[in-house]
């Protein structure tokens, strides 16, 4: 393997990493803080793609600019954050937190399997592809190799400003510095006057407008279709379990551990690249039960 | 007893006296078709197609005074839930006549099913070439093609419009249809231009959503052909990210099924790359665009779901059209005013009839013989997505292998002459 292919791969990887670690965030800030595996979070992703192309096309057929589809993008997650994330966490699962962790996982499902049929309602069954955002960018060469701007520089971008900036708000910020409290204690939390319910509603809106920002930030790259969030909540389930759940920068290392293992799979051999994501995993947690950054803590139940 | 003794005389006399049956009140079929998940691009169109092919035939009072009507079964739920609903509309419902499938495995699962239920099944659009090669079946038909004569009349289109291409790279779905279309490609190839060197194989997951890796690694290779037997989601998603990054002026793509993507495509196809239709289906199909029954078809669908019809459109219509001829040929050949299943079955056995493309027959083995509709892509101006040019039209007997011999025995020993010896008619457009 000579450098030109290393660094193609490298740039693959990367691309490809950023979209994963973006969703991969919010599943993981939401387990981190409310200790529950949202299955709902794939829907969120597959509804924000949808929503962005709907938008999109909607102001385009009007005349607007093609660049006009990038605030659109954050109108559409911030859309499912509010209206679908906050309805969910309000209506079902502040009901249940203290049930079975297995009856968490049940009633996500549930809403996951719910809103798989409302996006064949609301979109029907035949593909999207609304690329204006991609291509307004333009394209650049890199050793013959054409990449489209959009992926090989934008998405990197957004995805390092995502945790840089999810990290200074967790440890800088008031409200950042409320989560961590109830994080690591609810009922002291509560003792000292923090709004529990509160906290646990705002980080799951959090969480699903990263999901949804997920899916607007996909959108232009790949067809829309059901099945999309089935596909990327076992990929960023993936992702999270390989870095120990709750674990945001470990999110980020494995997130591109994967995208790069799966990149130099399809240069060097192919017919493994599907494999990639979860040999990784399987290989961390023979290793690590906890997942690579994870910490061993006493089970819950 | 004296009931049992009339019972059973009545029952033994069954036989002599049955040679006609009543006429039902309709004729109730069942058809199998996806509406959901990712082959509903196929699915839903075609059940569209079919509603407005059923209302027409009853408007004009149905086959010899019989309306049909048809109960959709939904291949999306699963093989499991699909034979039951398979067994049970085509017993408790009374199905006569059974339409299935669009999946290669459900018609794997479906045909012997069928065989056992004794209900005559039309395969309408799967293609897969092992049904007749591996076994025969006594009740099982396929008005249509099947993947050897695609994938064949694919290299064959290859071979005359780019006779000089030296490299070639696949990236095709990994799953069945993904790996048989290309094993079947790649041995035509190996016979019929054995020089050609295979640069890259790739089979990304079914419903991947991202090619970008396959794409950079394509531009590195700079192979002259890429092949792509994908659809639906998958073809879209990877020729609009070939697109997007260029890869398309540097290599011709071979795309055997994307007459299905044309519209949804749009611009993202640019011109000058090999299309084909699983089958003579097109719907600017240039033998049949100025005939009076196609065209009012094509007005009454695009009325109906604001599309142009896809190949599945064509296929069912195929099936529609096997249906309604056996029937009329059952009712004449026998002078009966309905026929029984044998005399079905028997109207079948070598039917030639005619759906929206060119007439088709049935071979012994059940197989039908269908024509092959292979373009290169243009971007006229007339539509607001790419249409064909430099069209080629394969007759479809020398596209199968003969009967009673399996389809990569049959290629391997072909040679380099074999697609001078097709039957092709060029129109260009």
């Amino acid at each position: 393997m000579d450098l030109t292919i290393f660094l193609l791969a490298l740039f693959d990887g990367i691309s490809y990493a950023a979209l994963v670690f973006i969703v991969a965030l919010g599943l993981t800030l939401i387990f981190g803080v409310m200790r529950i595996l949202n299955v709902a979070h794939g829907s969120l992703y597959a509804i924000g793609a949808y929503a962005t192309v709907s938008l999109t096309g909607f102001l385009l057929s009007l005349g607007f600019a093609p660049v006009l589809s990038f605030p659109l993008m954050l109108i559409s997650a911030v859309l499912v954050g509010v209206l679908l994330g906050g309805p969910i966490e309000w209506l079902l699962l502040r009901r249940i937190y203290d049930k079975p962790e297995v009856l968490q996982l049940l009633v996500t499902f549930a809403v996951f399997m719910i809103l798989e049929d409302v996006q064949r309602l609301v979109w029907g069954t035949q593909p999207y592809f609304q690329a204006s955002a991609l291509q307004a960018l333009g394209n650049v060469t890199v050793f013959g190799v054409t990449y489209t701007v959009y992926q090989l520089i934008l998405l990197p971008i957004v995805a390092i400003g995502l945790l840089l900036g999810l990290r200074f708000f967790l440890r800088h910020t008031v409200i950042g510095k409320l989560i961590l409290a109830t994080t690591e204690d609810r009922e002291a939390a509560q003792s000292i006057g923090i709004d529990a319910d509160r906290v646990f509603l705002f980080t799951f809106v959090v969480g699903a407008v990263l999901a949804g920002l997920g899916g607007a930030l996909a959108s232009p790259t790949t067809s829309i279709l059901p099945g999309m969030g089935a596909d990327m909540i076992v990929l960023s389930f993936a992702v999270v379990a390989t870095a120990g759940l709750g674990q945001i920068e470990g999110a980020a290392v494995t997130a591109l551990l994967i995208g790069l293992g799966r990149s130099f799979a399809v240069y060097v051999w192919p017919e493994v690249a599907v494999l990639v994501p979860y040999l990784i995993m399987v290989l961390v947690l023979l290793v690590r039960p906890q997942g690579l950054f994870g910490t061993s803590v006493a089970r819950k139940i | 007893m004296k009931k049992l003794l009339t019972t059973t005389a009545l029952c033994l006399a069954m036989p002599l006296t049955a040679m006609a049956a009543d006429k039902p009140e309709a004729l109730k079929i069942g058809m199998t078709t996806f509406l959901t998940g990712p082959a509903s691009v196929f699915g839903v169109p075609a059940r569209d197609a079919m509603d407005i092919f059923v209302e027409n035939l009853n408007a004009e009072g149905g086959i010899n005074g019989v309306p049909i009507e048809v109960t959709y079964i939904d291949e999306g739920a699963g093989a499991e839930a699909l034979t039951s609903e398979y067994r049970r509309v085509a017993e408790t419902e009374g199905a006569e006549v059974m339409l299935a499938s669009i999946s290669s495995g459900n018609c794997q699962t479906l045909a012997p099913l069928a065989e056992d239920l004794k209900v005559p099944n039309l395969m309408w659009d799967c293609g897969t070439q092992r049904i007749f090669e591996e076994n025969s079946y006594d009740y099982v038909f396929r008005p249509q093609g099947n993947a050897t004569s695609e994938m064949l009349a694919a290299v064959a289109y290859l071979l005359k419009t780019h006779p000089d291409f030296e490299t070639i790279a696949v990236v095709n779905q990994d799953y069945a249809w993904g790996r048989d279309s290309w094993d079947i490609f790649h041995n035509a190839l190996k016979v019929m231009k054995p020089d050609v060197k295979v640069v890259g194989e790739f089979f990304p997951k079914f419903g991947a959503p991202d090619f970008s890796t396959e794409i950079s690694r394509l531009q590195a290779l700079r192979p002259d052909v890429v092949l792509s037997t994908s659809w639906g989601g998958d073809l879209d998603t990877f020729v609009q990210q070939a697109y997007q990054r260029g890869l398309m002026n540097n290599s011709t793509f071979v795309l055997p099924l994307a007459e299905s993507s044309l519209e949804r495509l749009g611009s993202s196809l640019p011109a000058g790359h090999i299309v084909g239709a699983r089958g003579d289906h097109y719907f600017l199909h240039p033998e049949r665009r100025d005939d009076a029954d196609f065209q009012s078809f094509m007005e009454q669908y695009k009325e109906a779901t604001g599309d142009i019809p896809v190949y599945s459109v064509f296929h069912a219509s195929q099936a529609f059209a096997a249906l309604k001829t056996a029937y009329e040929k059952a009712i004449a050949d026998n002078n009966v005013d309905w026929p029984d299943e044998d005399q079905l079955l028997a109207a079948l056995e070598g039917l030639e009839f005619q759906g929206l493309g060119r007439k088709l027959h049935l071979r012994e083995d059940n197989q039908g013989v269908e024509s092959q509709l292979m373009g290169t892509s243009a971007q006229t101006g007339d539509y607001p997505f790419a249409t064909l040019e430099n069209i080629m039209i394969f007759d479809g007997e020398g596209l199968l292998p003969p009967v009673g011999e399996t389809s990569i025995d049959w290629i391997k020993g072909l040679d380099a002459n074999y697609v001078d010896g097709l039957t092709v008619k060029t129109y260009e457009n």
